[in-house]
């Protein structure tokens, strides 16, 4: 930033001073520009601004403290950040105000004062001697060409030479100020539309950050922004179609505020847009702005779109997310560990929360947790490389929770969903937040409908009916070997029914000596499958199948994916399957509204960094002299000449200006090799 | 008619006039004219008033372009006249790609980029052969290639604009919008900014180190297409629907472009410099290009690219005002762009004003393309954000 250094003598050196030139130092501005680019790696590594538990479970308590004490969950928002920030701002304009004089005097002053010694050291330089000649001859040969070439001199003249000092492109200069001065605008607006305003506001104890989940109405007024209590911020707020609302929730760190909004905004009606490929096109709101106060009792009607936000009174609304806003939900609810299939019925809307009767007698509740009509996903039969997407129709999704708290998170698909050529009804099942799903595929019948794989099911708990199946009391009389099959049969099916395939393998390792136990297994397995298949096809039979000439190779399929989906039921973990039968779409849109005062300054800086990094690299101040020194014999002239950027051009004009000066006043002697004074690009200059 | 020596010397003093317009420049200008007028008119029903705009700041950097640095004159009428061919072979009909002769070997945007692959890759080897061979001859070879793929590159580029169109009026939309289109993008511009200082400087030297660059991003595209598949054209999502993308894409990639070329010289000038030291009159210290060059175009390259960058940066936070609800969200794509913004204004403070050369610049100018890289490829990898577009 000490841009051609032209240091002031120093005379004293006072505290200030002393920081005055530290602040202003290139070291330190160079310092600074890498501490910040370092810093800022940081929030781009760790996700910023999510809730704290996930934090705590990534570090554990003791480095989410130290991190969270750090402000790493916030680092753009953070103290020290702001601080380094706040500190290049201060540098560069130290820079300035140092620079400011010496550049002023750069573009103004022609620097007629030179000395000629200093001239012999430019890289650029001819030497005349011309006998016989007048100055104002010479003088006039030169400025005429200088002229043509857009330079503006002045002319000292000593007792024994005259100099004609000439430049041009003098506001190259503002190159620097520009970028400089641009840094430093836009760093204070960014600074104005951060928030800055509500860290003051809750550092003097106005403000309290809300850490409850609250709905808007009981939010104490500590954790309240009135319009207008602060010039920039940016909230959220989720509107449910038919909605309205006058505020917004500012997120920090683990809690939120809210910001009231002089005016309100109501949801119409929220579209998605798809393409013909299932892919989202766009995103649609249709709001009425309510302002009793500009507008009286006529709203304004708007659509907001993505890349089309609404600017009203200063505040910008922006389209940023969508969600469900209480759809209706008709739902049937099956039971997975009775023998007596009795569905029950139950309504309910996206956001509320049923009670349900648990496996154990206790009561769950049943958290209605989203709805969606649309699900586009990856292909799963898709080639591998290939990129298609199928949309598996609408789905909801819900959390059962125990009465000791603890969850478990589904998502239920409506309609049987295709995979490698077989139908079935689609559920997720995880049981901690973030985790990936598992899926329980329940195969559906020729009906399209999960209740053959129900009815099934529930016959293998149904421990008097299976009794009557496999354990036919006519032959417990007669025969005793078949009498004990039949009583293993009935174990392991209800073992099966209850643990799965573990189950069944683990009561083997407990009755049966290791070095038999691959043989036992797979006696058993035979067994259970056999026994099974005899359930299953008692439940064809039940259903109206004629059983003797209908079993093919659909029913075999069907009767392996429903006996490895009922082996997966312990790992589902819920009492029942919950079918979705109807819906009421509600959709909910996300908007963003934001106000931003600094934005102004902001972009008035940007234009002055364009213009000036244009300047600066683009243009060049050159500066030429031409020392005139008057002998008895006649005069022998210096030109030379300097040019602070794109020396290469610089000694191309230079040449050229020479070469039309040794046309007018003959050549130039041959010039003197000063072993310094050869430059780099000059050389390349001179070359082309 | 009797021309004096006089005049014809008075002619000569007068400095080399930047506002007279020669016969071919005139020409120039109204054949950009002309076009630009006779697609703003075809197209009107495609574009909004903000990009007839462009359309017309386009045209006008066009003229300006090509009075710079004639070649972009041929360039573009040989690059128009294979578009229009190819729009004549296609009609309205997108299955012709597979059909059609010309198309599905040549035209084509697919064919289009292999045929760019195959001599970007071609080029690389021929400029280094003519660097050890020091042969002219082989020199003007690996040029000519290296004209050619860009050609090729660029028709293929704009026959996917096209292309996008004739799979659906709502899917149409100019190819800078994922990873695959900007690497084609990135491997052009920097084929053309290398073939400028080429040009400028009257070497071809340098010509294997650019070339380098581009056949790397040549195999990452041969990677993307065939093992994942990308190059099939996908509709817009929603955040990218907006004029911006035509403005702030190309503008980042001139930076990107530039950046690479720059820490390739840094390359060519540390191998250089070592070979200079190690033996002086070995053939590598010889056949190089000179350090003080490569110190001037480095420069000149880190220049340009600073100032693209910064106009690409702000760009993108007007973009981001009108779609993310402000002009700065520390986004991670945001906060690497920053990122590269600071290191190369570092680079070009110690230059400047320091006055520092050498090796250190060059190794920093080699460091700077992996924080570039960074930004531009890791962030879509490693780092979830606003950007999410464009992930492997």
């Amino acid at each position: 930033m000490n841009d051609n250094t032209a240091s002031k003598p120093v005379t004293r050196r006072t505290l200030a001073w002393v920081l005055l030139e530290l602040l202003g130092s290139m070291n330190l501005a160079i310092t600074l520009l890498v501490v910040v680019a370092v810093a800022s790696v940081i929030g781009t590594v760790l996700q910023q601004n999510q809730p704290y538990p996930d934090y705590v479970l990534k570090f554990g308590p003791f480095w989410f403290e130290v991190f969270r004490r750090l402000g790493l969950y916030d680092v753009y928002g953070a103290g020290w950040f702001i601080g380094i920030l706040a500190f290049l701002i201060l540098s560069t304009s130290v820079c300035i105000y140092r620079q400011a004089p010496l550049l002023w005097r750069d573009m103004t002053r022609f620097r007629t004062g030179v000395q000629l010694r200093s001239l012999h050291g430019f890289h650029q330089q001819a030497e005349w001697h011309l006998a016989g000649c007048e100055p104002e001859k010479v003088r006039a040969e030169l400025t005429g060409l200088l002229a043509a070439r857009g330079y503006r001199w002045r002319l000292r003249t000593g007792d024994d030479h005259q100099v004609l000092a000439a430049m041009k492109g003098r506001y190259s200069r503002l190159g620097y100020l520009f970028t400089h001065v641009a840094v430093v605008v836009i760093g204070i607006g960014g600074l104005l539309d951060g928030n800055l305003w509500l860290k003051l506001k809750e550092w003097r104890g106005e403000l309290r950050i809300e850490t409850r989940d609250l709905p808007a109405g009981r939010i104490p007024p500590e954790s309240r922004l009135a319009p207008g209590a602060v010039p920039a911020f940016r909230g959220n707020v989720m509107l449910p179609e038919g909605s309205a609302a006058n505020f917004v929730f500012l997120r920090m760190r683990d809690g939120f505020l809210l910001q009231e909004l002089p005016f309100a905004i109501e949801l119409k009606d929220f579209q998605v847009a798809y393409y013909d490929t299932g892919q989202p096109k766009s995103f649609i709101s249709q709001v009425l702005i309510h302002d009793q106060e500009q507008l009286g009792e006529q709203p304004l009607e708007a659509t907001i779109r993505v890349n089309h936000p609404l600017v009203y009174r200063g505040y910008a609304i922006y389209q940023s997310d969508f969600g469900d806003g209480g759809s209706r939900l008709e739902l049937r609810a099956w039971p997975l560990n009775s023998g007596h299939l009795e569905p029950s019925e139950a309504r309910g809307a996206v956001g509320e929360t049923l009670r349900v009767g648990g496996s154990t007698g206790g009561a769950m509740a049943l958290e209605l947790d989203d709805f969606r009509l649309f699900n586009l996903m990856p292909e799963p039969d898709a080639q591998p490389g290939e990129r298609k997407f199928r949309n598996f129709g609408p789905s909801v999704g819900f959390k059962l929770r125990d009465a000791a708290g603890s969850a478990r998170e589904y998502l239920n698909y409506m309609a049987p969903v295709q995979l490698e050529g077989r139908w079935f009804y689609i559920s997720g099942m995880r049981d901690r937040p973030g985790a990936p799903f598992i899926y329980l595929h329940i195969p559906a019948d020729p009906a399209n409908s999960p209740q053959r794989f129900l009815r099934f099911n529930a016959r293998l708990r149904d421990s008097a009916g299976l009794r009557a199946l496999l354990e036919p009391p006519a032959v417990a009389v007669e025969d005793e070997f078949r009498r004990d099959l039949n009583r293993v049969r009935l174990n392991l099916v209800e073992l099966f029914a209850r643990g799965g395939f573990t189950a069944v393998t683990e009561q083997a390792k407990a009755v049966v000596p290791p070095e038999r136990l691959k043989e036992a297994t797979t006696l058993y397995m035979n067994i259970l499958r056999d026994a099974l298949a005899e359930v299953f096809v008692a439940v064809l039979r039940e259903e109206g199948v004629n059983v003797e000439q209908a079993i093919g190779e659909r029913e075999d399929a069907f009767f392996n994916d429903a006996v490895g989906a009922i082996a997966a039921l312990p790992a589902y973990g819920s009492p029942f399957y919950l079918q979705m039968t109807g819906f009421q779409q509600v959709e909910a849109s996300g908007l963003q509204v934001t106000r931003s005062s600094g934005s102004t300054v902001v972009y008035g800086g940007f234009l002055l960094l364009v213009i000036g990094v244009f300047i600066m690299f683009y243009t060049s101040q050159r500066r030429l002299w031409a020392w005139l020194a008057i002998e008895p014999t006649g005069i022998r002239m210096l030109l030379a000449g300097t040019g602070n950027r794109r020396q290469a051009e610089f000694a191309r004009e230079f040449n050229e200006l020479a070469a039309a000066l040794a046309r007018r006043l003959g050549p130039p002697e041959p010039e003197p090799v000063a072993p310094d004074a050869v430059h780099s690009s000059t050389r390349i200059g001179k070359r082309q | 008619m009797a021309v004096t020596r006089e005049a014809m010397l008075e002619q000569a003093d007068q400095p080399s006039a930047s506002l007279r317009l020669t016969a071919q420049e005139i020409v120039w200008a109204v054949l950009v004219v002309a076009g630009s007028l006779y697609a703003g008119l075809f197209y009107s029903a495609s574009m909004d008033g903000y990009e007839m705009v462009i359309l017309a700041g386009s045209a006008l950097a066009l003229i300006a372009w090509g009075r710079y640095w004639s070649p972009v004159r041929p360039l573009s009428v040989v690059v128009t006249v294979l578009v229009l061919l190819a729009l004549w072979r296609y009609g309205d009909d997108y299955g012709l790609r597979q059909r059609d002769f010309w198309l599905k070997y040549f035209l084509e945007s697919q064919a289009a980029f292999m045929w760019m692959s195959t001599l970007y890759v071609l080029a690389t080897v021929t400029y280094f052969v003519a660097l050890f061979s020091r042969s002219v001859f082989i020199g003007k070879t690996a040029t000519a290639l290296t004209w050619s793929a860009t050609v090729m590159g660029l028709t293929g580029l704009l026959v996917r604009w096209r292309e996008s169109y004739l799979l659906g009026a709502d899917i149409g939309h100019i190819p800078v919008s994922n990873l695959y289109e900007v690497f084609i993008l990135f491997a052009l511009i920097t084929a053309l900014l290398y073939l400028f200082y080429e040009d400028r400087h009257r070497t071809r030297a340098m010509g294997g180190f650019a070339l380098l660059a581009i056949s790397g991003a040549v195999a990452f595209l041969l990677w993307y297409t065939f093992d994942r598949q990308a190059h099939h054209i996908q509709p817009l999502i929603p955040a990218l629907q907006s004029y911006w993308m035509k403005i702030h894409v190309p503008a980042n990639f001139i930076g990107y472009g530039a950046f690479a070329l720059a820490a390739m010289l840094g390359v060519a000038y540390l191998l250089r410099q070592r070979a200079e030291a190690r033996h002086p009159d070995g053939l590598l210290a010889t056949v190089l290009p000179s350090l003080v060059l490569l110190d001037d175009v480095m420069y000149k390259a880190i220049a340009l690219g600073f100032a693209a960058f910064t106009i690409a940066t702000i760009l993108g936070a007007l973009w981001a005002a009108e779609a993310w609800g402000g002009y700065w969200s520390w986004d991670p794509k945001e906060t690497w762009a920053l990122i590269v913004w600071l290191n190369y204004a570092a680079w070009l403070h110690l230059r400047l004003s320091k006055g520092l050369r050498g090796a250190p610049m060059a190794w920093w100018a080699v460091i700077g393309l992996f924080v570039t890289l960074f930004a531009f490829l890791g962030v879509n990898m490693f780092l979830s954000g606003l950007h999410s577009y464009g992930t492997l």
